[in-house]
């Protein structure tokens, strides 16, 4: 440990975290404007800053596509009221944004998003247990939405907090079910490893496709997000867990969930979709340039955009499930599924073997 | 008593989602397609683009005036009394007040105002008036700074309501006349 | 600054972290059974799910990060999880909290003393000083050291844990006839 591994990490934290809220907020935008276009509407095109409009072409060109939209949602909540209502339960009240949101932002850490630049590796903290530690901290999130619900004192939150609690458990256990014959293929937890290994031998999708869909389904109910959004089903709940806040509180809620999005995203680029390699113009290999560097950050950031859009996407294609049909999915069709798939991939290494 | 739904049981392709998944990438892309490249919106760009207003529209109710340009309401306030949120104030002239200004009426109101933030467009100060002297038109978007300029007086409301030439109302009268001649049910 | 880089480079910043966690470990856990402010279950169960979090930094700080992710991933995300979820359903009212019984705290003492004792027997036949990790928390070791040299209590457990389940299913199940 020295001074310079400190200064770096430091650096890398920082551009991390801004880079993850800059993603949240423009995935917000990105959200509504999906949005509009699979509904037939234009989206939010006219916020903008009073100088935006002495910029020639520029200035209507951002405010037409809505870039300014986040600036002001982020304004408005700032400046909202914090409104307590009465009767919540007040340590637990103020607790539970900040628990949702702390594990949604811890799991970045150990993703690598990029391969060299300079001497330094482009991840924040390279765990030989990179998979275990994002699943804890990935669990971990599910504190926030309970206690949000147990906090709010009033019947909707309640049931928000104890369906995300049950679906939290049954869709964790698919999930850590469909890595594993990952581990089984790779033979190490460390997420550079999985990638180095991906860009000798090929996308893991292309090996274990079955495992790519568990995760990917399971990470829809992990990140709360539709077809699974039944912790904050408007039309059943309300509004869920976050019912009795406002303002900058509910504000964090958002960003956890977007954070866990993108978080997501980022797991399933690394574990299945090669990372940041990709198998042609010499991208496949770690960088000797700060333009190879920079590179692979860009194709790391285009795959993790990619399956971002994939999640906006899919909240308005589907409906929300059942709850029983939901447990029916996690705990009879994806839990029978994985195991088999890990059976599969068992026997597979060993006949190779 | 219950009433038990026959559903069919699922087919193979239902239990497995797949084709609702695929049906679902279809039509959402064929939507964001028509919206992003053909450019087909349902929307309106709302203070730019404004919404053409049907004739039967019922917006903001003004006063009118005759053909002359004279007022024609006589301050009989049964627009006031029918009005059900109480948005009309008419001050009647009263002994000293200014008299009619057309001929063929007593008086006319000393102030008359309809409260905008009250009104709520039911259209009965309309039907209720005798001398059709005040009309829901088609202004929709009444934009105010303070509660006190939504109150809009009787310049400002005889200003926007514009002139109704031709008295409807003995045309209306004999057609109803001869619609109760005609009155289905013989007694 | 001189100090601080001393502290860096004799590794005394985990010596401060070892005291940092093992302390909030304390703390937390005697707040779990005798919290003075606050008689409420689900108090109880988040400074539980504090201890269980201090207790893995306590692993990592033993370089066992296998042990410490699956630490919280267990405990910590699901087990405690279920725990507040019965809470909830059940929603205790603070004051239906048992009142220590002499069976409850005879049984309680009998269980912390042989803890004690072996924690003690195993405290005095280790050799004072520093001793390197064997297990550098690989997790490859550690499957290899579980089914070679500890295969029969790893089984044991495993049965253990299937007769529980087998356990819970039957007493779910509502029809025994």
């Amino acid at each position: 440990m020295d001074w310079n591994f400190i200064i770096f990490s430091l650096v890398k934290l920082a551009i991390i975290v801004g880079v993850v809220q800059g993603l949240v907020a423009y995935s917000v935008l990105a959200e509504r404007k999906i949005s509009a276009w699979i509904q037939d509407r234009v989206g939010p095109n006219r916020c903008a800053p009073p100088f935006a409009k002495y910029i020639p072409v520029l200035g209507p060109l951002l405010t037409r596509w809505g870039m300014f939209q986040p600036l002001a949602d982020g304004l408005k909540f700032m400046f909202k009221e914090d409104f307590t209502p009465a009767g919540v339960k007040k340590i637990y009240f103020f607790l539970a944004p900040a628990v949702a949101v702390i594990p949604a932002m811890l799991t970045v850490a150990v993703i690598p998003f990029g391969s060299v630049m300079g001497n330094q590796k482009m991840v924040l903290a390279d765990l030989n247990v990179g998979i275990l530690y994002t699943f804890g901290i990935v669990s971990m999130g599910v504190y926030g939405i309970v206690l949000a619900g147990y906090a709010a004192n009033s019947k909707y939150p309640m049931f928000g907090g104890i369906r995300s609690s049950a679906q939290m458990i049954s869709y964790e256990i698919s999930m850590g079910m469909s890595v594993i014959p990952v581990l089984l293929i790779v033979g190490n937890l460390n997420l550079s490893h999985i990638i180095g290994w991906q860009a000798t031998n090929g996308w893991m999708v292309l090996y274990s496709p079955i495992s790519f869909i568990i995760f990917m389904v399971a990470s829809f109910a992990e990140t709360n997000r539709t077809p699974f959004d039944l912790p904050e089903a408007e039309t059943e709940l309300v509004g869920g867990y976050h019912t009795e806040y406002g303002s900058m509180k509910f504000a964090l809620f958002f960003l956890a969930e977007y954070s866990n999005m993108v978080s997501s995203s980022a797991m399933m680029v690394t574990l299945f979709f090669g990372g940041w390699t990709l198998p042609f113009w010499g991208l496949d290999h770690p960088a000797n340039s700060i333009g190879m560097g920079i590179a692979h950050i860009l194709v790391f950031m285009a795959k993790m955009l990619f399956f971002m859009v994939v999640f906006i996407w899919v909240r308005w294609m589907f409906p929300r499930f059942r709850y029983d049909q939901l447990m029916d999915l996690g705990w009879r069709r994806f839990l029978p599924l994985a195991l088999v798939n890990i059976l599969i991939t068992a026997l597979w290494l060993w006949m190779r073997s | 008593m219950a009433i038990t739904v026959d559903r069919k049981p699922l087919t193979f392709w239902e239990k497995l989602y797949l084709p609702a998944i695929i049906g679902g990438i279809k039509v959402t892309t064929k939507h964001a397609w028509n919206t992003l490249i053909k450019g087909k919106v349902v929307t309106m760009e709302y203070p730019e683009q404004k919404w053409t207003v049907p004739d039967h529209y019922r917006g903001a109710p003004y006063l009118v005036k005759d053909q002359e340009g004279h007022t024609k309401c006589v301050s009989c306030q049964l627009c006031e009394f029918v009005c059900p949120p109480k948005a009309i104030r008419i001050t009647p002239p009263g002994d000293t007040g200014a008299k009619a200004d057309r001929t063929n009426a007593e008086k006319m109101p000393a102030e008359f105002e309809i409260n905008m933030l009250r009104c709520i467009y039911c259209g009965f100060c309309q039907e209720v008036c005798p001398e059709e002297a005040i009309f829901l038109q088609k202004d929709y978007s009444l934009v105010g700074t303070s509660r006190a300029e939504m109150i809009y007086n009787k310049e400002k409301l005889l200003s926007l309501g514009g002139e109704v030439g031709g008295i409807q109302k003995w045309k209306n009268k004999l057609e109803e006349a001869k619609a109760q001649e005609n009155f289905p049910v013989k007694l | 600054m001189e100090a601080i880089n001393n502290l860096i480079s004799s590794g005394g910043v985990e010596d401060v972290l070892f005291y940092v966690f093992a302390a909030l470990t304390l703390l937390c856990a005697v707040l779990v059974i005798a919290n003075p402010f606050s008689r409420n279950p689900v108090t109880s169960a988040m400074f539980l799910v504090l201890t269980i979090i201090s207790m893995s930094g306590l692993f990592l700080l033993l370089h066992a990060f296998f042990l410490a992710a699956v630490q919280i991933l267990v405990y910590a995300g699901a087990v405690m999880v279920l725990f507040l979820f019965v809470i909830m359903l059940l929603d205790l009212k603070e004051e239906a909290r048992r009142k220590i019984k002499f069976f409850g705290l005879a049984a309680g003492l009998v269980s912390v003393g042989s803890i004690v004792a072996i924690f003690f027997k195993a405290l005095a036949s280790a050799k004072p000083g520093v001793a390197s990790p064997k297990l550098e928390g690989e997790t490859y070791a550690l499957g290899k050291l579980l089914f070679t040299q500890y295969t029969l209590p790893f089984e044991i457990v495993s049965v253990l844990l299937l007769v529980a389940m087998i356990g819970v299913i039957l007493l779910s199940k509502k029809k025994l006839e």
